[in-house]
């Protein structure tokens, strides 16, 4: 495949990163790339794969487009469509049911007045419910970007979520949001 | 109580190489490289009795025996990392925070088993842990444990971390191949198993991170004297990740054997359960294994205490007995719904579900939607037995073992807690407005 569209590319930076992980491969197993290429995109291009970000994904492995399609529709992480700046995981499983998540959720859903799914209307937050994040012993959990904020109380919350909305800063999974 | 893993884990900077390998890090690689065969570096996980520590508690040893050693494609380690069994976060502690122990398990594994390139394949969430790991495989390279000759000897290995991005399936070992080759993360049928035709269809082992780990105090002890450690088939430490409603939730590493009740109750481990409250049910073993009351978690049918065993905490089978599982221990108090609780489960399962086989796809959204109006006031008389029906229907019907893993504690929790099940059902409340926290 090489129908590379027109304005989408990685940056230099993000190009040497591409050669450097594809190097890791067998000789013509280049596709076993695509799960790590596709963390690079989304955290290149605004936190989410528009199809034109798939497409050009797949013209760098050599491989199908649906072949990226149907790989980043069945993986959680992946986002198919715009997310707030921040985007707010909060583990919802056993452990963290039953040491408060579901009271967490609620407390975000006031504070940033919309519902689980939604973003908030400035576009700054959306707030997500996930599966087991692995944090049971430090429950109630969230992720957001590449970090895990455990042990979560309402005040907690409300100074991490000021501090987010200071910062600016768009959530990635390959970036850290502390300091 | 010994620790084999977790020893060293409390001094500053075991996280660095030279911290490490100052508190005789890297030596089994030594050993191995240099004293041994790479056979009999096998021959010492079978001698260990080591089982496999992500869940199913297979036979390491005999695993890595059925590499297909005729074959002439290369061989393949992969470590399994992608730790996402509710209740299990073992894996992610040890990765955290002594980086190296996993990758000197690498080394000495991959030599036993004649890899020359190795993956650990990590979920996507962990990516933060990625980042420790390669910084520790950086500073293997460059003192010469990874790469070219290693140690001056003629094995060579490269070692990649791969991340996942966000789906449990992954943790099945031939689903985590497949995400490894950049697929969806659809379980493959077996056989062939992947000792014969695993990644890019060559020889692959597939190892839990606290597998592998541990293959580095067998090596160095000798596996005589690690199998010394515990009690019959259940040899060695194992790491327990204790959650929910417990003083002390972390992770601990147990000598396999220990009572269940001074694991709860010691302040040495969980310090008992919180609020000064009573224990009311414990999964022992990540969602999947089936949920017990206080009494049977604590003593078994029989009468005699339990104890943390892969025998003992599956005496009396799934009815009045559970698994070890992946270690992970999740404790409720008294104020607990076990159906709200069960709830969460299947809401679970129907998110990983892969989707690939009807019984498990269907299945567990049915069973989620009836948990969820059980749980929300609008259950109905028949609900407990269909749920029991969906389950058993479930059971031994899919590819993989995630059907299962959804089937069984719905039925274990139906089966201790039926009367629980039964006000659900006629109840016209949410169960949520009677949940104290």
């Amino acid at each position: 495949m090489s129908e590379v569209t027109g304005t989408i590319k990685f940056t230099d930076e993000a190009l040497t990163q591409v050669r450097r992980i594809i190097a890791r491969y067998p000789e013509g197993k280049q596709k076993s790339a695509l799960l790590p290429l596709l963390h690079l995109a989304q955290s290149e291009f605004d936190g989410w794969l528009s199809p034109e970000v798939m497409n050009y994904v797949a013209s760098l492995l050599n491989i199908k487009p649906i072949e990226v399609y149907e790989v980043a529709s069945f993986y959680s992480m992946y986002n198919l469509k715009p997310v707030g700046n921040c985007l707010i995981e909060v583990c919802r499983t056993s452990s963290c049911w039953l040491r408060g998540a579901d009271e967490l959720v609620k407390h975000i859903e006031n504070k940033l007045n919309i519902e689980v799914g939604e973003t908030t209307s400035d576009g700054m937050f959306t707030l997500k419910t996930v599966e087991c994040l692995g944090s049971c012993g430090t429950a109630p959990m969230l992720q957001c970007g590449a970090d895990y904020f455990e042990n979560l109380t309402t005040e907690k919350m409300d100074e991490l979520i000021e501090k987010w909305r200071a910062s600016g800063k768009r959530s990635s999974y390959l970036k850290s949001m502390q300091g | 109580m010994r620790k084999l893993l977790l020893e060293h884990i409390d001094i500053p900077g075991i996280n660095t190489f030279e911290v490490y390998r100052k508190m005789g890090g890297y030596s089994s690689v030594e050993k191995a490289l240099k004293t041994m065969t790479p056979d009999a570096v096998t021959e010492e996980v079978k001698k260990s009795g080591l089982r496999g520590r992500g869940g199913a508690g297979f036979p390491a040893g005999m695993k890595w025996s059925f590499i297909d050693k005729k074959s002439e494609k290369p061989r393949y380690l992969v470590c399994n990392a992608d730790e996402s069994e509710p209740g299990t976060f073992k894996d992610r502690y040890l990765m955290e925070k002594i980086p190296h122990l996993l990758i000197e398990g690498m080394i000495t594994s991959s030599f036993a088993l004649g890899a020359k390139t190795s993956f650990i394949y990590i979920r996507g969430e962990y990516m933060y842990i990625l980042r420790i790991l390669e910084k520790a495989i950086d500073e293997a390279y460059a003192a010469g444990f990874l790469g070219k000759n290693i140690l001056g000897t003629d094995f060579s290995l490269d070692l990649y971390v791969q991340p996942g991005a966000g789906a449990y399936i992954c943790g099945e070992e031939t689903a985590l191949l497949e995400s490894l080759e950049g697929k969806r993360g659809n379980p493959r049928l077996k056989p062939p198993f992947p000792a014969i035709s695993g990644l890019y269809a060559s020889p692959t082992v597939v190892n839990n991170v606290e597998t592998i780990a541990a293959v580095v105090p067998i090596v160095n002890m000798g596996g005589d004297e690690y199998a010394k450690i515990g009690i019959g088939k259940s040899t060695g430490t194992k790491l327990i990740s204790a959650s929910g409603h417990i003083n002390k939730p972390g992770v601990y590493e147990i000598e396999l054997g220990l009572p269940v009740e001074e694991f709860i109750y010691s302040e040495e481990y969980c310090g008992g359960i919180w609020k000064g409250r009573k224990m009311k049910a414990v999964v022992a073993g990540g969602s999947s294994v089936p949920i017990l009351p206080a009494e049977l978690i604590l003593k078994t049918a029989k009468g005699e205490p339990r104890l943390m065993t892969y025998e003992s905490l599956a005496d009396g089978g799934f009815i009045t007995g559970t698994m070890l599982g992946s270690g992970g221990f999740i404790v409720m108090d008294e104020t607990t719904s076990i159906v709200r609780n069960l709830y969460t489960f299947a809401r679970f399962y129907h998110h990983e579900s892969c989707g690939q086989c009807s019984p498990c796809r269907e299945g567990t959204g049915w069973m989620e939607k009836i948990l969820h109006r059980l749980c929300y006031g609008h259950g109905r008389k028949e609900d407990i037995d269909i749920l029991f029906d969906i389950a058993k229907k479930i059971e031994g019907n899919t590819i993989c073992p995630l059907g299962d893993a959804a089937a069984w504690p719905v039925a274990a929790a139906i089966r201790h807690f039926r009367p629980e099940f039964e006000e659900a059902a006629l109840s016209h409340v949410p169960i949520g407005e009677l949940v104290a926290h």
